[in-house]
Protein backbone atom coordinates (compact mmCIF):
# COMPACT_ATOMS: atom_id res chain seq x y z
CA UNK A 1 0.00 0.00 0.00
CA UNK A 2 1.13 3.23 -0.86
CA UNK A 3 0.43 6.62 -1.89
CA UNK A 4 -0.05 6.62 -5.87
CA UNK A 5 1.40 9.54 -7.93
CA UNK A 6 -1.07 11.65 -9.74
CA UNK A 7 -1.79 12.11 -13.67
CA UNK A 8 -3.41 15.79 -13.64
CA UNK A 9 -5.13 17.40 -17.08
CA UNK A 10 -4.68 20.78 -17.43
CA UNK A 11 -7.48 23.00 -18.99
CA UNK A 12 -6.20 26.45 -20.10
CA UNK A 13 -9.67 28.59 -20.42
CA UNK A 14 -10.55 31.69 -22.26
CA UNK A 15 -14.32 33.05 -21.81
CA UNK A 16 -15.35 29.56 -20.86
CA UNK A 17 -13.68 27.11 -23.69
CA UNK A 18 -10.71 25.42 -23.51
CA UNK A 19 -7.55 25.97 -25.32
CA UNK A 20 -4.32 25.60 -25.91
CA UNK A 21 -1.03 27.27 -26.48
CA UNK A 22 2.54 26.00 -28.12
CA UNK A 23 4.66 28.44 -25.94
CA UNK A 24 1.94 30.59 -24.87
CA UNK A 25 1.47 31.89 -28.31
CA UNK A 26 -0.68 29.66 -31.41
CA UNK A 27 -4.06 29.16 -29.67
CA UNK A 28 -6.00 26.23 -30.73
CA UNK A 29 -9.88 26.02 -29.89
CA UNK A 30 -9.97 22.79 -28.02
CA UNK A 31 -13.33 22.35 -26.67
CA UNK A 32 -15.99 22.42 -24.00
CA UNK A 33 -14.58 22.57 -20.38
CA UNK A 34 -17.42 20.47 -19.25
CA UNK A 35 -17.62 17.80 -21.58
CA UNK A 36 -13.31 17.61 -21.56
CA UNK A 37 -13.73 17.31 -17.67
CA UNK A 38 -16.44 14.38 -17.33
CA UNK A 39 -13.86 12.61 -20.63
CA UNK A 40 -11.05 12.91 -18.26
CA UNK A 41 -12.62 12.09 -15.25
CA UNK A 42 -14.24 8.75 -16.81
CA UNK A 43 -10.71 7.66 -17.70
CA UNK A 44 -9.66 7.91 -13.99
CA UNK A 45 -7.91 11.68 -14.15
CA UNK A 46 -6.82 12.06 -10.47
CA UNK A 47 -7.49 15.92 -10.41
CA UNK A 48 -8.02 18.52 -12.93
CA UNK A 49 -6.44 21.99 -13.16
CA UNK A 50 -7.88 24.59 -14.79
CA UNK A 51 -5.84 27.81 -15.82
CA UNK A 52 -7.67 31.02 -16.91
CA UNK A 53 -6.43 32.75 -19.22
CA UNK A 54 -9.43 35.06 -20.01
CA UNK A 55 -8.33 39.04 -19.71
CA UNK A 56 -11.98 40.39 -18.94
CA UNK A 57 -13.69 40.81 -15.76
CA UNK A 58 -17.14 39.74 -17.82
CA UNK A 59 -14.61 36.46 -18.79
CA UNK A 60 -14.24 35.50 -15.36
CA UNK A 61 -17.71 34.80 -14.16
CA UNK A 62 -18.52 32.91 -17.07
CA UNK A 63 -15.05 30.82 -15.85
CA UNK A 64 -17.13 30.91 -12.04
CA UNK A 65 -20.40 29.41 -13.93
CA UNK A 66 -17.92 26.90 -15.90
CA UNK A 67 -16.56 25.71 -12.42
CA UNK A 68 -20.10 25.08 -10.79
CA UNK A 69 -21.14 22.86 -13.81
CA UNK A 70 -17.85 21.03 -13.37
CA UNK A 71 -18.67 20.59 -10.02
CA UNK A 72 -21.72 19.36 -10.19
CA UNK A 73 -20.58 16.52 -12.27
CA UNK A 74 -16.93 15.58 -11.45
CA UNK A 75 -16.30 14.29 -8.42
CA UNK A 76 -12.39 14.46 -7.63
CA UNK A 77 -10.41 17.41 -6.72
CA UNK A 78 -10.54 20.63 -9.37
CA UNK A 79 -8.07 23.20 -8.95
CA UNK A 80 -8.54 26.56 -10.38
CA UNK A 81 -5.55 29.25 -11.34
CA UNK A 82 -4.92 32.65 -13.61
CA UNK A 83 -6.43 35.84 -12.09
CA UNK A 84 -6.22 34.81 -8.35
CA UNK A 85 -5.01 37.96 -6.67
CA UNK A 86 -6.89 38.70 -3.76
CA UNK A 87 -9.13 36.80 -0.92
CA UNK A 88 -12.10 37.35 -2.55
CA UNK A 89 -11.33 35.61 -6.16
CA UNK A 90 -9.85 32.34 -4.02
CA UNK A 91 -13.28 32.82 -1.88
CA UNK A 92 -15.52 32.83 -5.05
CA UNK A 93 -13.51 30.00 -6.74
CA UNK A 94 -13.91 27.79 -3.65
CA UNK A 95 -17.64 28.45 -3.63
CA UNK A 96 -18.05 27.76 -7.15
CA UNK A 97 -16.62 24.09 -5.77
CA UNK A 98 -13.52 24.57 -6.99
CA UNK A 99 -11.48 22.31 -4.02
CA UNK A 100 -7.75 24.38 -4.47
CA UNK A 101 -6.76 27.85 -6.39
CA UNK A 102 -3.37 28.52 -7.75
CA UNK A 103 -1.57 31.41 -6.97
CA UNK A 104 0.81 33.01 -9.41
CA UNK A 105 2.07 36.32 -10.28
CA UNK A 106 -0.06 37.87 -7.23
CA UNK A 107 2.56 35.63 -4.99
CA UNK A 108 5.84 37.06 -6.40
CA UNK A 109 4.17 41.16 -5.77
CA UNK A 110 3.10 39.95 -2.69
CA UNK A 111 4.06 37.23 -0.90
CA UNK A 112 2.17 38.01 2.13
CA UNK A 113 -0.91 37.28 0.23
CA UNK A 114 -0.11 33.68 0.03
CA UNK A 115 0.17 33.36 3.98
CA UNK A 116 -3.06 34.97 4.56
CA UNK A 117 -4.72 33.14 2.16
CA UNK A 118 -3.53 29.81 3.95
CA UNK A 119 -4.43 30.78 6.79
CA UNK A 120 -7.36 31.71 6.11
CA UNK A 121 -8.82 29.14 3.57
CA UNK A 122 -5.97 26.51 4.42
CA UNK A 123 -2.61 25.43 3.06
CA UNK A 124 -5.01 21.72 1.66
CA UNK A 125 -6.39 24.75 -0.80
CA UNK A 126 -3.31 26.92 -1.84
CA UNK A 127 -1.31 25.73 -4.77
CA UNK A 128 1.28 28.18 -5.77
CA UNK A 129 2.56 27.67 -9.26
CA UNK A 130 6.20 28.34 -10.29
CA UNK A 131 6.60 29.51 -13.97
CA UNK A 132 10.79 28.95 -14.12
CA UNK A 133 13.17 29.30 -16.75
CA UNK A 134 16.92 27.95 -16.60
CA UNK A 135 19.61 30.55 -16.56
CA UNK A 136 22.61 28.98 -16.01
CA UNK A 137 24.17 25.61 -14.72
CA UNK A 138 21.77 24.38 -11.96
CA UNK A 139 20.24 27.66 -11.98
CA UNK A 140 16.52 28.82 -12.25
CA UNK A 141 15.08 31.98 -12.18
CA UNK A 142 10.90 32.69 -12.31
CA UNK A 143 9.29 34.58 -14.56
CA UNK A 144 6.35 36.28 -14.99
CA UNK A 145 3.42 37.39 -17.24
CA UNK A 146 3.80 34.17 -19.34
CA UNK A 147 7.39 33.59 -19.11
CA UNK A 148 8.48 37.11 -20.61
CA UNK A 149 9.88 39.21 -17.28
CA UNK A 150 12.10 37.70 -15.27
CA UNK A 151 12.07 38.56 -11.44
CA UNK A 152 15.60 37.75 -10.27
CA UNK A 153 14.29 35.12 -7.99
CA UNK A 154 15.84 31.78 -7.46
CA UNK A 155 13.04 29.20 -8.20
CA UNK A 156 14.60 26.91 -5.61
CA UNK A 157 14.60 29.53 -2.50
CA UNK A 158 11.56 31.06 -3.63
CA UNK A 159 10.00 27.52 -3.47
CA UNK A 160 11.01 26.77 -0.31
CA UNK A 161 9.80 30.21 1.16
CA UNK A 162 6.31 29.04 -0.49
CA UNK A 163 6.54 26.13 1.21
CA UNK A 164 7.01 28.39 4.51
CA UNK A 165 4.57 30.76 3.60
CA UNK A 166 1.96 28.23 3.98
CA UNK A 167 1.02 26.73 0.63
CA UNK A 168 0.29 23.23 0.38
CA UNK A 169 1.72 22.03 -2.71
CA UNK A 170 3.66 23.78 -5.39
CA UNK A 171 2.68 23.47 -9.04
CA UNK A 172 6.29 23.99 -11.47
CA UNK A 173 5.88 24.92 -14.73
CA UNK A 174 9.31 25.37 -16.76
CA UNK A 175 8.89 28.00 -19.11
CA UNK A 176 11.49 26.89 -21.70
CA UNK A 177 9.47 23.80 -21.83
CA UNK A 178 6.21 24.75 -22.29
CA UNK A 179 4.42 23.75 -25.13
CA UNK A 180 7.54 22.10 -26.60
CA UNK A 181 7.15 18.61 -26.24
CA UNK A 182 10.40 17.41 -25.47
CA UNK A 183 10.11 16.77 -21.65
CA UNK A 184 9.87 18.25 -18.26
CA UNK A 185 12.73 20.45 -17.03
CA UNK A 186 14.02 17.25 -14.44
CA UNK A 187 16.82 19.22 -13.03
CA UNK A 188 14.70 22.41 -11.12
CA UNK A 189 11.85 19.31 -10.83
CA UNK A 190 14.57 17.31 -8.82
CA UNK A 191 16.17 20.50 -7.24
CA UNK A 192 12.57 21.95 -6.07
CA UNK A 193 10.92 18.32 -4.76
CA UNK A 194 14.29 17.43 -2.72
CA UNK A 195 13.70 21.31 -1.22
CA UNK A 196 10.25 21.14 0.17
CA UNK A 197 8.69 19.07 2.07
CA UNK A 198 5.16 19.64 -0.12
CA UNK A 199 4.12 17.75 -3.14
CA UNK A 200 5.37 19.48 -6.24
CA UNK A 201 3.74 18.75 -9.39
CA UNK A 202 5.66 19.11 -13.19
CA UNK A 203 4.37 20.60 -15.87
CA UNK A 204 5.73 21.89 -18.99
CA UNK A 205 6.91 19.83 -22.14
CA UNK A 206 5.16 16.75 -22.14
CA UNK A 207 5.23 15.12 -26.20
CA UNK A 208 5.17 11.50 -24.64
CA UNK A 209 4.30 9.00 -21.69
CA UNK A 210 7.66 8.22 -20.92
CA UNK A 211 8.30 11.68 -20.37
CA UNK A 212 5.71 11.39 -17.64
CA UNK A 213 7.48 8.60 -15.93
CA UNK A 214 10.79 11.02 -15.62
CA UNK A 215 9.23 13.22 -14.10
CA UNK A 216 8.26 11.04 -11.53
CA UNK A 217 11.78 8.76 -11.81
CA UNK A 218 14.28 11.75 -12.50
CA UNK A 219 12.52 14.66 -11.58
CA UNK A 220 10.57 13.50 -7.95
CA UNK A 221 7.52 14.68 -8.84
CA UNK A 222 4.68 13.95 -6.53
CA UNK A 223 2.38 14.31 -9.73
CA UNK A 224 2.57 15.54 -13.55
CA UNK A 225 0.33 17.66 -15.02
CA UNK A 226 -0.28 17.70 -19.33
CA UNK A 227 -2.44 19.51 -21.43
CA UNK A 228 -2.00 18.46 -25.27
CA UNK A 229 -1.65 15.22 -24.90
CA UNK A 230 -4.86 14.52 -23.74
CA UNK A 231 -6.53 16.85 -25.67
CA UNK A 232 -5.79 16.23 -29.03
CA UNK A 233 -6.25 12.58 -28.19
CA UNK A 234 -2.89 11.07 -28.76
CA UNK A 235 -3.13 9.70 -25.48
CA UNK A 236 -6.05 8.74 -22.72
CA UNK A 237 -4.96 9.41 -19.40
CA UNK A 238 -5.74 5.26 -18.75
CA UNK A 239 -3.18 4.66 -20.87
CA UNK A 240 -0.47 7.27 -19.58
CA UNK A 241 -1.28 5.67 -16.22
CA UNK A 242 -0.90 2.10 -17.49
CA UNK A 243 2.08 3.35 -19.23
CA UNK A 244 3.44 4.69 -15.74
CA UNK A 245 2.28 1.66 -13.62
CA UNK A 246 4.28 -0.66 -16.07
CA UNK A 247 7.44 1.25 -15.54
CA UNK A 248 6.81 0.57 -11.55
CA UNK A 249 5.52 3.60 -10.54
CA UNK A 250 2.32 3.53 -7.94
CA UNK A 251 -1.09 4.72 -10.11
CA UNK A 252 -4.47 4.40 -9.46
CA UNK A 253 -6.11 2.62 -12.13
CA UNK A 254 -9.42 2.81 -12.76
CA UNK A 255 -11.38 -0.48 -14.81
CA UNK B 1 -43.22 7.91 -0.75
CA UNK B 2 -42.16 10.72 1.88
CA UNK B 3 -38.33 11.94 0.56
CA UNK B 4 -35.95 11.37 3.66
CA UNK B 5 -33.79 14.33 4.42
CA UNK B 6 -29.95 14.18 5.03
CA UNK B 7 -28.71 17.26 6.70
CA UNK B 8 -25.04 18.24 5.97
CA UNK B 9 -23.69 20.69 9.48
CA UNK B 10 -22.64 23.92 8.11
CA UNK B 11 -20.67 25.19 10.99
CA UNK B 12 -18.98 27.46 8.74
CA UNK B 13 -15.46 25.63 8.28
CA UNK B 14 -15.07 25.54 4.50
CA UNK B 15 -16.62 25.07 1.31
CA UNK B 16 -19.54 21.87 1.38
CA UNK B 17 -20.60 22.58 -2.35
CA UNK B 18 -18.44 19.41 -3.30
CA UNK B 19 -20.20 16.82 0.01
CA UNK B 20 -23.62 18.51 -1.05
CA UNK B 21 -23.22 18.30 -4.84
CA UNK B 22 -21.92 14.03 -4.77
CA UNK B 23 -24.75 13.31 -1.99
CA UNK B 24 -27.29 14.96 -3.64
CA UNK B 25 -25.95 13.07 -7.15
CA UNK B 26 -26.76 9.64 -5.19
CA UNK B 27 -29.54 10.74 -3.38
CA UNK B 28 -32.52 8.39 -4.64
CA UNK B 29 -35.54 9.61 -2.32
CA UNK B 30 -33.05 12.05 -0.05
CA UNK B 31 -33.23 15.91 0.10
CA UNK B 32 -29.55 16.73 0.96
CA UNK B 33 -29.46 20.09 2.63
CA UNK B 34 -26.61 22.01 3.83
CA UNK B 35 -27.68 23.61 7.37
CA UNK B 36 -26.55 25.34 10.77
CA UNK B 37 -30.34 24.74 12.50
CA UNK B 38 -30.11 22.46 15.25
CA UNK B 39 -34.00 22.19 14.24
CA UNK B 40 -33.05 20.57 10.54
CA UNK B 41 -30.31 18.53 12.16
CA UNK B 42 -32.71 16.70 14.87
CA UNK B 43 -35.30 16.34 12.02
CA UNK B 44 -33.18 14.98 9.34
CA UNK B 45 -32.68 10.83 9.13
CA UNK B 46 -29.03 11.16 8.06
CA UNK B 47 -26.22 13.39 9.45
CA UNK B 48 -22.76 14.37 7.93
CA UNK B 49 -20.05 16.44 10.37
CA UNK B 50 -17.62 17.52 7.44
CA UNK B 51 -14.36 19.87 8.55
CA UNK B 52 -11.59 21.46 7.06
CA UNK B 53 -9.19 23.67 8.39
CA UNK B 54 -7.63 23.18 11.75
CA UNK B 55 -8.85 21.87 14.37
CA UNK B 56 -8.68 24.54 17.44
CA UNK B 57 -11.21 27.08 14.43
CA UNK B 58 -13.78 23.85 14.38
CA UNK B 59 -13.45 22.57 17.60
CA UNK B 60 -14.22 26.71 18.54
CA UNK B 61 -17.35 26.77 16.15
CA UNK B 62 -18.96 23.38 16.67
CA UNK B 63 -18.87 24.29 20.47
CA UNK B 64 -20.01 27.99 19.99
CA UNK B 65 -22.88 27.12 17.74
CA UNK B 66 -23.95 24.14 19.87
CA UNK B 67 -23.29 21.77 16.89
CA UNK B 68 -21.90 19.18 19.75
CA UNK B 69 -24.93 19.06 21.32
CA UNK B 70 -26.56 18.06 17.65
CA UNK B 71 -23.89 15.10 16.46
CA UNK B 72 -24.38 13.86 20.42
CA UNK B 73 -27.75 13.60 19.72
CA UNK B 74 -27.53 12.32 16.00
CA UNK B 75 -25.13 9.58 17.74
CA UNK B 76 -27.71 7.78 19.60
CA UNK B 77 -30.31 7.76 17.52
CA UNK B 78 -29.38 8.03 13.42
CA UNK B 79 -26.79 7.41 10.83
CA UNK B 80 -23.29 10.08 11.04
CA UNK B 81 -20.94 10.34 9.02
CA UNK B 82 -17.88 12.07 9.59
CA UNK B 83 -15.30 13.18 6.73
CA UNK B 84 -12.06 14.17 7.47
CA UNK B 85 -11.72 16.93 10.29
CA UNK B 86 -15.05 15.97 11.39
CA UNK B 87 -13.37 12.41 11.95
CA UNK B 88 -10.81 13.89 14.10
CA UNK B 89 -13.61 16.12 15.98
CA UNK B 90 -14.67 13.12 17.14
CA UNK B 91 -11.79 11.67 18.43
CA UNK B 92 -10.57 12.73 22.25
CA UNK B 93 -8.12 14.80 21.59
CA UNK B 94 -5.73 15.99 18.86
CA UNK B 95 -2.40 17.71 18.76
CA UNK B 96 -2.66 19.99 16.14
CA UNK B 97 -2.41 23.72 17.61
CA UNK B 98 -0.89 22.75 20.94
CA UNK B 99 -3.49 20.06 21.93
CA UNK B 100 -7.50 20.25 21.34
CA UNK B 101 -10.01 18.55 23.36
CA UNK B 102 -12.67 17.16 20.93
CA UNK B 103 -15.93 15.44 21.17
CA UNK B 104 -14.42 11.61 22.29
CA UNK B 105 -17.25 9.86 20.35
CA UNK B 106 -14.31 7.43 19.65
CA UNK B 107 -11.46 7.04 22.50
CA UNK B 108 -8.48 7.68 20.67
CA UNK B 109 -5.61 10.89 19.92
CA UNK B 110 -4.97 12.42 16.32
CA UNK B 111 -1.60 12.93 16.06
CA UNK B 112 0.73 15.06 13.71
CA UNK B 113 2.71 12.50 10.71
CA UNK B 114 6.01 14.76 11.74
CA UNK B 115 8.40 16.13 9.46
CA UNK B 116 10.60 13.10 9.45
CA UNK B 117 8.14 10.81 7.87
CA UNK B 118 10.25 7.97 6.00
CA UNK B 119 9.37 4.96 4.12
CA UNK B 120 11.76 2.11 2.22
CA UNK B 121 14.38 4.71 2.92
CA UNK B 122 12.36 7.86 1.12
CA UNK B 123 11.64 10.78 3.16
CA UNK B 124 7.54 11.23 3.07
CA UNK B 125 6.00 14.38 2.08
CA UNK B 126 3.29 15.67 4.68
CA UNK B 127 0.44 16.50 3.97
CA UNK B 128 -0.62 13.19 3.06
CA UNK B 129 -1.78 14.46 0.26
CA UNK B 130 -3.50 12.19 -3.22
CA UNK B 131 -4.79 8.73 -3.73
CA UNK B 132 -4.10 6.16 -1.13
CA UNK B 133 -5.74 2.40 -0.48
CA UNK B 134 -7.48 1.43 2.21
CA UNK B 135 -7.92 -1.89 4.02
CA UNK B 136 -11.50 -2.33 4.79
CA UNK B 137 -13.10 -3.79 7.63
CA UNK B 138 -16.39 -5.56 6.89
CA UNK B 139 -18.54 -2.89 7.50
CA UNK B 140 -22.26 -1.85 5.41
CA UNK B 141 -20.77 1.26 4.29
CA UNK B 142 -17.80 -0.76 2.25
CA UNK B 143 -20.93 -2.35 0.38
CA UNK B 144 -19.85 -3.15 -3.70
CA UNK B 145 -16.38 -1.11 -2.92
CA UNK B 146 -13.23 -3.34 -3.58
CA UNK B 147 -10.95 -3.56 -1.11
CA UNK B 148 -8.35 -1.63 -1.53
CA UNK B 149 -9.97 0.48 -3.54
CA UNK B 150 -8.19 4.15 -3.50
CA UNK B 151 -9.89 7.23 -1.83
CA UNK B 152 -8.91 11.24 -1.76
CA UNK B 153 -7.17 11.92 1.41
CA UNK B 154 -5.65 15.83 2.48
CA UNK B 155 -4.14 15.63 6.09
CA UNK B 156 -1.07 16.41 8.22
CA UNK B 157 -2.71 14.97 11.32
CA UNK B 158 -3.84 11.20 12.00
CA UNK B 159 -5.98 9.53 14.33
CA UNK B 160 -4.46 6.93 16.33
CA UNK B 161 -7.45 5.07 17.53
CA UNK B 162 -7.52 3.41 21.38
CA UNK B 163 -9.99 0.58 20.50
CA UNK B 164 -9.19 -1.38 17.39
CA UNK B 165 -12.54 -3.27 17.30
CA UNK B 166 -13.44 0.60 16.18
CA UNK B 167 -10.96 0.52 12.92
CA UNK B 168 -13.44 -0.18 9.73
CA UNK B 169 -10.63 0.77 7.79
CA UNK B 170 -6.26 1.03 7.81
CA UNK B 171 -4.50 3.29 5.77
CA UNK B 172 -0.68 3.65 5.62
CA UNK B 173 1.57 6.53 5.02
CA UNK B 174 5.09 5.86 6.85
CA UNK B 175 2.54 4.93 9.87
CA UNK B 176 -0.15 3.27 10.03
CA UNK B 177 -3.61 5.39 10.88
CA UNK B 178 -7.49 4.90 10.71
CA UNK B 179 -8.78 5.58 7.59
CA UNK B 180 -12.38 4.80 8.51
CA UNK B 181 -13.82 4.63 12.33
CA UNK B 182 -17.15 3.01 13.32
CA UNK B 183 -19.44 1.89 16.21
CA UNK B 184 -22.84 1.31 16.06
CA UNK B 185 -24.56 4.21 13.86
CA UNK B 186 -21.58 5.81 13.57
CA UNK B 187 -18.89 5.96 10.76
CA UNK B 188 -16.63 8.44 9.61
CA UNK B 189 -13.72 8.67 7.27
CA UNK B 190 -10.14 10.27 6.97
CA UNK B 191 -10.43 10.59 3.64
CA UNK B 192 -13.16 12.99 1.02
CA UNK B 193 -15.35 10.56 -0.11
CA UNK B 194 -16.70 13.73 -2.49
CA UNK B 195 -14.38 13.70 -3.87
CA UNK B 196 -13.01 10.28 -4.48
CA UNK B 197 -14.47 9.83 -7.74
CA UNK B 198 -16.90 6.18 -7.93
CA UNK B 199 -15.22 4.77 -4.76
CA UNK B 200 -16.56 7.44 -2.82
CA UNK B 201 -20.27 7.92 -4.80
CA UNK B 202 -20.53 4.48 -3.68
CA UNK B 203 -19.75 4.87 0.04
CA UNK B 204 -22.05 8.03 0.67
CA UNK B 205 -24.47 6.11 -1.58
CA UNK B 206 -24.03 2.96 1.01
CA UNK B 207 -24.39 5.58 3.87
CA UNK B 208 -27.67 7.15 2.56
CA UNK B 209 -29.30 3.78 2.13
CA UNK B 210 -27.55 3.15 6.02
CA UNK B 211 -29.93 1.77 8.94
CA UNK B 212 -27.06 2.57 11.18
CA UNK B 213 -26.67 -1.11 12.03
CA UNK B 214 -22.77 -2.27 12.11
Amino acid sequence: MALAKRIIPCLDVDKGRVVKGVNFVGIRDAGDPVEIAKRYNDQGADEITFLDITASHEGRETTVHMVEAIAEQVFIPLTVGGGIRELDDIRRMLNAGADKVSINSAAVYNPEFVREASQKFGAQCIVVAIDAKQVGDNHWEIFTHGGRKPTGINAVEWAVKMADYGAGEILLTSMDRDGVKSGFDLGVTRAISDAVNIPVIASGGVGNLDHLVEGVTQGRADAVLAASIFHFGEYTVQQAKQHMAAAGIEMRLVD
Amino acid sequence: MTSKVCAVIDYGMGNLHSAHGALQAVAQDTRVLVTSDPEVIRAADHVVLPGVGAIRDCMAEIRRQGIDQVVEEARQTKPLLGICVGLQAMMDRSEENNGVDCLGLFPGQVRFFGHDLVENGEKLKVPHMGWNQVSQVDHPLWHGIDNHSRFYFVHSYYVHAERPQQIKGRGHYGVEFAAAMGEDNVFAVQFHPEKSHNAGLALLKNFLEWDGQA
